[in-house]
């Protein structure tokens, strides 16, 4: 199926995408069909400059289980690192 | 019939007068021939999309797909316009509407056109197919399971697509369903419901579900690819077609 269920959100940040660097400011979030894993479904990041343009995007398509892995990581890497740096403001 | 054919990228005169780009193949035919649009699943304008579109014309149609995501995304590739055109809400339905209508009347202005054309989709094209049948004077449509068609789709987030099947009472043209009976979206019970409906509307239809297959049973590329219910589906299309667009 299309889910179409699909979170968007801002972002602030840089990523390298098929012409190098670029700044970050949105990104999507979904789970549906990939482009190129071997999977009906994937959870699917794009980390997008629409401002840019459509090819500055990195694209990433996981499997549940590795994309809550990644998830975790992020949140124990934030948890772990100085309060003063990490926090969300 | 030969298999010989021209495809080619065009230009379409779509929604809002919008010049938007599609993958227009024609058989080398002198003899009138009927037109299919070919409505692509939301990954895309991809070269899967367009190889199919190629066999509609290998096998005596003229076939056009316009590229749903072209405003969004002029020129580039189809993953990343496929991306774009998601994080903007999708395509508005009276977009599409307007976008498929301009490639009928592409179809039907060129010289070998026999002035009848159908749609078909797959997957949230199988909605669209669904939805242009019901919006657009057509002689055939094929929905290849369209989920959303009667079931609400996820709420929130920027993706904006609602229910069509109150539409069913305008359905312009025969309907062809093909469905997996293992698919959830749309599920057997789903389905069930538009027939119920198409019947109580007395359109012309028919529906068949495939055992041992999901979503996306036709696609060549991906794991849900089932070569039992694809085969048997493409012998419907080819006697579907052969009964609304060729004689």
């Amino acid at each position: 199926m299309c889910t179409y269920q699909t979170v968007s959100l801002a972002l602030e940040g840089s990523g390298k995408g098929a012409e190098g660097w670029f700044t970050v400011t949105d990104g999507s979030v979904y789970f549906d069909h990939p482009v190129h894993a071997r999977a009906e479904h994937t959870l699917n990041i794009d980390l997008l400059n629409p401002g840019r343009g459509p090819s500055s995007r990195v694209a990433v398509e996981l499997n549940p289980a590795s994309a809550r892995a990644l998830a975790e990581a992020i949140l124990e890497t934030l948890d772990g690192g100085p309060a003063a740096l990490t926090a969300k403001t | 019939m030969t298999d010989s054919m021209r495809a080619e990228t065009v230009s379409v005169i779509g929604a809002g007068g919008d010049a938007i780009e599609a993958y227009l193949a024609q058989p080398l035919e002198t003899a009138p021939v009927g037109g299919v649009v070919v409505i692509h699943h939301m990954p895309g304008y991809d070269e899967k999309t367009k190889e199919i579109t190629r066999t509609f014309a290998a096998h005596g149609y003229l076939a056009i797909c316009p590229n749903l995501y072209w405003r969004e995304a002029p020129g580039a590739s189809p993953d990343d316009a496929a991306a774009t055109a998601r994080a903007q809400g999708g395509v508005p339905d009276d977009r599409l509407v307007g976008d498929v209508g301009g490639a009928v009347r592409h179809l039907k202005s060129l010289g070998s056109s026999k002035q009848k054309v159908a749609t078909i989709g797959y997957c949230s094209g199988g909605r669209q197919s669904f939805l242009a049948a019901c919006s657009l004077e057509l002689d055939a449509a094929v929905d290849c399971y369209g989920a959303f068609v009667l079931a609400p789709a996820p709420e929130g987030g920027p993706m904006k697509v609602t229910p069509v099947g109150h539409l069913a009472k305008d359905l312009s043209c025969p309907l062809l369903g093909l469905f997996g009976a293992e698919d959830q979206f749309p599920a057997p019970a789903e389905v069930a419901e538009l027939e119920k409906i198409l019947t109580e509307e007395e359109k012309t239809f028919e529906f068949h579900s495939f055992e041992g297959a999901g979503h996306a049973f036709f696609a060549t590329n991906r794991p849900s690819y089932r070569p039992e219910a694809a085969n048997e589906g493409w012998a419907l299309i080819w006697d579907f077609f052969g009964r609304y667009l060729a004689g």
